[in-house]
């Protein structure tokens, strides 16, 4: 469904971000994307949705070819594809309604959604999104008052309410709790299976992409060196992407909570980890 | 926690701002000296200073008795014109500065339209309000207009600058959510871009708001109208009393817009 052919992106400053970047997506397929700060899988999904401009290469959605989309067409496909970010990227002061309608305003009119009158089945589909992620009673709050985890939630109905065919979601819980940060990553796996939606996701926390994602990319220095199922990781391999470390706590873990929820507090230690390297990304 | 001996003894002092110690006594020194020499070198007429102070008394004299009466015709309507030529002034001005706002942002802006939209700036900054009101009396004649236009210019040069500056800081993130869901331009402004800045844009406004009253108080007296047409009159024909009371008018409207601002600004955070 989503096909990456040679995707190259260099920066202005000469930094090549990605070399030759090629994959292939299945429809319906959630993977999670990892590597360390810096390694430009950040870059790979705002290639996708032109957030950022690929140097060369192409981006296949179906039989379109993303980046040789004019900009009228260009905001039509960005509409199939949500996004999902670290820092949640609500609007601060808006209302949560207003976040999650604003994920419509690829379909309606300026004066529509300047005047906020949105469609009733909008709005419909915005009330239903928001009591799937547990906030309904929250419609009228601004984003500002809510905690990380709701935001995220907020967050998530925005990306969801395009009606996407892809959700491209980078750290959705680099700044959350262990707990949430879980419950977040349930969330996002648990409605990309409903809707039969692929999924890239970017993440830090190789045990808990692990737990939920049936394929891990890893990426390093901008090339793929890792592209299979979340159980082939071994402590070889996560050094090839990460550089020299002790990985067996890393990997233990995993097999002892493969589907369980217990051991929040080691794995607390874990995510907290990754939430600092985050910080540097 | 203990701490371990060794580091009880090391000192620590905050790294002195110019690294150099000759440098840095050198401008010490030097910068003394030229204090004190430049102290000894005013020259005060101290009988002129005398004199001056007697007249200074007199003056606050009459302003203590300020007549707001005999004149009360001439001060309602230089008072009326104006507070029209502040509103319609600053109204005038947030509306052209919103877009060039806009085209002044680096971030949002291509280069042309940012080049263009900085050179209007620039001019309009460049020239001071008297300067520009002297031209508008010139070509537009004695009275109210020239000093509206005279306003509604200087406006723009300041609030499209702040507005262009506080764009320039904001959340990119937020802004490329919006971006991210397919929304157009005009969306993508109203969305990712307005709700950022409109309390600043809000709080600049009446600020300006402000500053426009205070200078049309000035703008009178190079013939553009207004209050300061009717102070400048009254000086003339050394009517200090109405003159303190056309003062006091002003100093009374510029604090009630000083806490209206206040209180407006606190609101819409």
């Amino acid at each position: 469904m989503l096909r990456l052919d040679n995707l190259t992106k260099k920066y202005p400053t000469g930094d090549l971000a990605l070399k030759s970047v090629s994959l292939d997506i299945p429809k319906g397929q959630v993977l999670a994307l990892i590597g360390p700060s810096g390694a430009g899988k950040s870059t790979l999904i705002r290639c996708i949705n032109r957030l950022v401009e690929p140097t060369s290469g192409h981006v296949w959605l179906h039989d379109t070819d993303l980046t040789r989309l004019g900009s009228g067409a260009l905001r039509r496909a960005r509409r199939k594809m949500g996004m999902i970010f670290q820092e949640y990227a609500l609007v601060e002061r808006l209302t949560v309604m207003e976040n999650v309608l604003s994920g419509r305003l690829g379909y309606v009119g300026f004066w529509a959604s300047l005047f906020r009158k949105f469609p009733q089945k909008d709005i419909d589909e915005a009330f239903r999104l928001l009591e799937r992620v547990g906030l309904d009673h929250m419609a009228d709050k601004r984003a500002d008052e809510l905690s990380g985890g709701q935001r995220q939630r907020v967050g998530i109905a925005r990306a969801l309410i395009q009606d996407p065919e892809l959700l491209l979601v980078d750290e959705p819980t680099a700044s959350l709790d262990p707990k949430t940060s879980r419950q977040i990553m349930r969330l996002i796996c648990e409605l990309c299976e409903e809707r039969g939606l692929a999924a890239i996701i970017n993440i830090h926390d190789v045990a808990l992409a692990q737990m939920f994602v049936q394929r891990v990319i890893g990426l390093r220095f901008g090339e793929i060196v890792y592209d299979g199922a979340p159980d082939g990781l071994s402590a070889d391999m996560l050094t090839q992407i990460y550089g020299e470390e002790d990985w067996e706590a890393t990997i233990r873990k995993v097999e002892e909570e493969d589907g369980e929820e217990e051991e929040e507090n080691e794995n607390g230690e874990e995510a907290g980890h990754a939430v600092k390297t985050a910080g540097e990304a | 926690m203990t701490l371990t001996a060794p580091s009880l003894q090391r000192q620590w002092k905050k790294p002195p701002f110019i690294a150099n110690p000759w440098l840095r006594w050198g401008l010490i020194l030097g910068g003394s000296l030229y204090l004190v020499l430049a102290i000894a070198s005013i020259d005060v007429n101290w009988a002129r200073v005398y004199e001056g102070l007697e007249r200074g008394w007199k003056f606050i004299l009459a302003f203590s008795q300020p007549d707001f009466f005999s004149r009360s015709r001439d001060i309602v309507e230089g008072m009326e014109e104006s507070i029209i030529m502040t509103v319609t002034s600053t109204v005038a001005g947030v509306i052209i500065s919103i877009p060039i706002g806009l085209g002044a942002a680096r971030n949002i802006a291509p280069l042309p339209v940012y080049l263009i939209c900085r050179a209007i700036i620039a001019i309009s900054r460049a020239l001071h309000e008297i300067i520009i009101a002297i031209l508008m009396v010139a070509i537009f004649g004695f009275g109210p207009l020239a000093g509206f236009i005279t306003l509604s210019f200087a406006t723009i040069g300041f609030l499209s600058k702040l507005l262009a500056e506080d764009i320039e800081s904001m959340d990119r993130v937020q802004a490329e959510a919006i971006r991210a869901t397919g929304a157009s331009w005009l969306q993508w402004i109203n969305y990712g871009v307005q709700p950022q800045v409109m309390p600043r844009l809000i709080g600049l406004s009446i600020y300006r708001l402000d500053i426009n009253f205070r200078e049309s108080a000035i703008l009178g007296l190079v013939g553009a109208g207004g209050i300061g047409a009717t102070l400048n009159t009254a000086f003339d024909r050394y009517e200090f009393d109405t003159a303190a009371a056309i003062l006091i008018l002003i100093i009374g409207i510029v604090m009630a817009l000083e806490y209206g601002s206040g209180f407006i600004r606190a609101r819409v955070q």
